[in-house]
């Protein structure tokens, strides 16, 4: 069936549902381009600290997209394809950031990695301190958005004809050639869909950040930090600082969306 | 003798087993109905699955031998593929998915891209297609770019697995006389899979025959057209097969029992006058006559049946009937609208005794 054919035949009470659904998610956006105080929208961006914010925000979510990548895709090749014991066990861990409340995450970070931590005390006489850095906050969301990243990398795994992989090997393809010539390329689609949906994660990250790296403005205040903050003092600003994170997420939903959903 | 192999494999129901050597310079026909474990073995040979047991050596280089454990890693084997289900890269284009067996080599790309441009010239493949997709490519440029990436290595075996099953009448006619020039043309062993008997015939010098993951038959072209194994090799060769105990029926004649019904066949000289199993006796559908009517003449054998099937190749048809014992035969279009031959429609068949030939095991 094609997507003209679906679009005619909508039941009406699937209709209204769904018209009902679309406008429970699209009230609150509507709801803070209404109550924004235009007025002074530019006074308030430079006052609030937005601008500084969103600088921490977008290298803060773009090094943890990167940092799950890097660590994520080859999780999910080890639980797609190594020979490891207890692979259930491993692969319910490693996604288990998805379902826990990130504070939680955020105080587990603090008992591993914080100055008195488990390993975070070696680090500390080492010189290097994670908590109240950017750093802590790149490691916050990295924390936070690399179960994406092993979920959509491993799903992708498992529906490669691995045929392909090894009419590529019977070429004389050496392993390393294989995967840099086939898997990843092939695997295109589900890295960049990890990816994206990593960033985005990491870009609303509140929980964990603010429990792990604090709320230091120019340090480890991230834009969702910075609402957190203005919306005690200022719901105004609360308001634009949340329309700067609206727009830059739906600004890369919309550029990634052929990307991404269109498979 | 230079490829020699011997596999064993279980694949869910069914268990293969095939066993073949081929000379240099000659192309072994892998010959059998869908579902008869051929691509198995294509797997095999070209180390995408490794058999439960058996062994596989070209040119005294084992490939794999089971029960000692020697192992090629398949990247090192000299073997160049045409996958059934084409298996071209996908994300790359015609050229690069022929220049990749190089370019896994460490051929540098302009050297690699350049010779899988001119191979693809030499194989008719339209230049100005070459940065096109897998998905882009018609059934016919597809296969094309296939054979070339099976080429382009020069390796010492060639695997064509089906290279014409999935293209349609017009390109496999297109694609028949360039695979004909390809495997005389290449220098090591080549195996042809196929389920096609007329590709199977013109194209090989020894055809193995896999049923059932069983080889029920193996020889040469002529040697498949005189004395056909099985029902359904003759089948594939256009004869008639009757395979049953041969009983003696006095006055120089015999008759062979089948389940099927019996045949008359002229006794054969030199044998003693007493029964025989397991005989094969086989009948050219050109020495089948048909009638409307019961005829009257010295032919012995005399069938009546019904018209199951009428099928016309140029200006000769095949008619099968069902008749005891079933039987084919081949008249001129002609005959059949003479005759008033319709599918469904009565008919008497009748053959001389002498024109069976008997195949004594």
């Amino acid at each position: 069936m094609n997507a003209s054919q679906a679009r005619r035949s909508t039941p009406l009470p699937i209709g209204v549902l769904a018209a009902i659904g679309i406008a429970f998610i699209g009230a609150p956006i509507a709801a803070l381009l209404i109550r924004a105080p235009w007025s002074d929208v530019l006074d308030q961006l430079s006052s609030s600290g937005a601008w500084t914010a969103l600088r921490l925000s977008i290298i803060v979510s773009l090094a943890a997209a990167g940092l799950s990548f890097v660590l994520g895709a080859p999780v999910a090749w080890v639980l797609a394809r190594g020979a490891i014991p207890g692979r259930a066990f491993v692969r319910a861990l490693v996604i288990l950031p998805l379902v826990l409340p990130p504070v939680v995450g955020g105080v587990g970070l603090l008992a591993a990695l914080g100055r008195s931590g488990v390993v975070g005390r070696w680090l500390d006489a080492a010189g290097i301190q994670l908590t109240f850095t950017i750093w802590g906050a790149i490691v916050a969301t990295t924390f936070v958005a690399i179960p994406l990243v092993i979920l959509a990398t491993e799903s992708g795994l498992r529906s490669l004809d691995p045929r392909f992989e090894r009419a590529a090997a019977a070429m004389g393809a050496s392993r390393w050639y294989v995967l840099r010539r086939v898997t990843i390329p092939l695997l295109r689609p589900q890295l960049a869909a990890g990816l994206v949906l990593a960033w985005a994660r990491a870009l609303g990250e509140f929980g964990a950040t603010i429990t792990f790296a604090g709320n230091l403005a120019g340090r480890t205040q991230t834009l969702p930090l910075a609402v957190y903050q203005a919306r005690q003092t200022d719901p105004g600003a609360a308001i634009i600082v949340s329309l700067i994170l609206v727009v830059l997420s739906l600004l890369v939903l919309v550029t990634m969306r052929d990307r991404i959903f269109a498979r | 003798m230079t490829l020699s192999v011997g596999l064993w494999i279980t694949r869910g129901e069914l268990q293969i087993h095939a066993d073949f050597d081929a000379d240099e310079g000659t192309t072994v026909a892998l010959l059998g109905p869908n579902g008869a474990g051929k691509s198995t073995v294509v797997d095999c040979l070209a180390g995408l699955t490794d058999p439960d047991d058996g062994w596989i050596s070209l040119n005294h280089e084992t490939w794999i031998d089971v029960p000692t454990g020697r192992f090629t890693p398949p990247e090192e084997r000299s073997v160049g593929v045409v996958f059934q289900t084409g298996l071209l890269f996908p994300h790359l284009s015609a050229n690069e998915n022929v220049a990749f067996p190089l370019r896994a080599r460490g051929v540098p790309t302009p050297r690699a891209r350049e010779r899988a441009g001119a191979l693809l010239g030499r194989l008719g493949f339209p230049a100005d297609r070459a940065d096109a997709r897998p998905g882009e490519l018609s059934g016919g440029e597809a296969q094309r770019v296939a054979l070339g990436r099976a080429l382009i290595h020069e390796p010492r075996l060639l695997l064509l697995d089906e290279p014409t099953t999935s293209l349609d009448v017009r390109a496999r006619s297109e694609l028949r006389p360039l695979i004909r020039s390809i495997l005389a043309g290449f220098a090591g062993v080549r195996v042809l899979v196929t389920h096609d008997p007329v590709e199977a015939m013109t194209l090989a010098d020894l055809i193995v025959v896999l049923e059932h993951g069983r080889v029920t038959q193996r020889g040469t072209p002529d040697e498949f057209r005189n004395a056909p194994r099985t029902s359904y090799v003759a089948d594939l060769v256009g004869v008639n097969l009757f395979a049953g105990r041969l009983e003696p029926s006095g006055d120089g004649a015999g008759r062979v029992v089948t389940p099927g019904g019996d045949v008359i066949v002229a006794w054969p000289g030199t044998l003693p006058g007493v029964a025989l199993d397991d005989v094969l006796a086989v009948l050219r559908p050109a020495d089948v006559s048909l009638h409307v009517a019961e005829p009257e003449g010295s032919a012995r054998n005399v069938l009546h049946g019904t018209i199951a099937e009428i099928a016309i190749e140029g200006e000769r048809a095949r008619v099968r009937l069902h008749s005891a014992p079933p039987i084919v035969a081949e008249v001129t279009r002609g005959s059949v609208d003479r005759l008033g031959l319709r599918e469904g429609g009565a008919v008497w068949a009748s053959f001389k005794a002498v024109e069976v030939r008997l195949i004594v095991p």
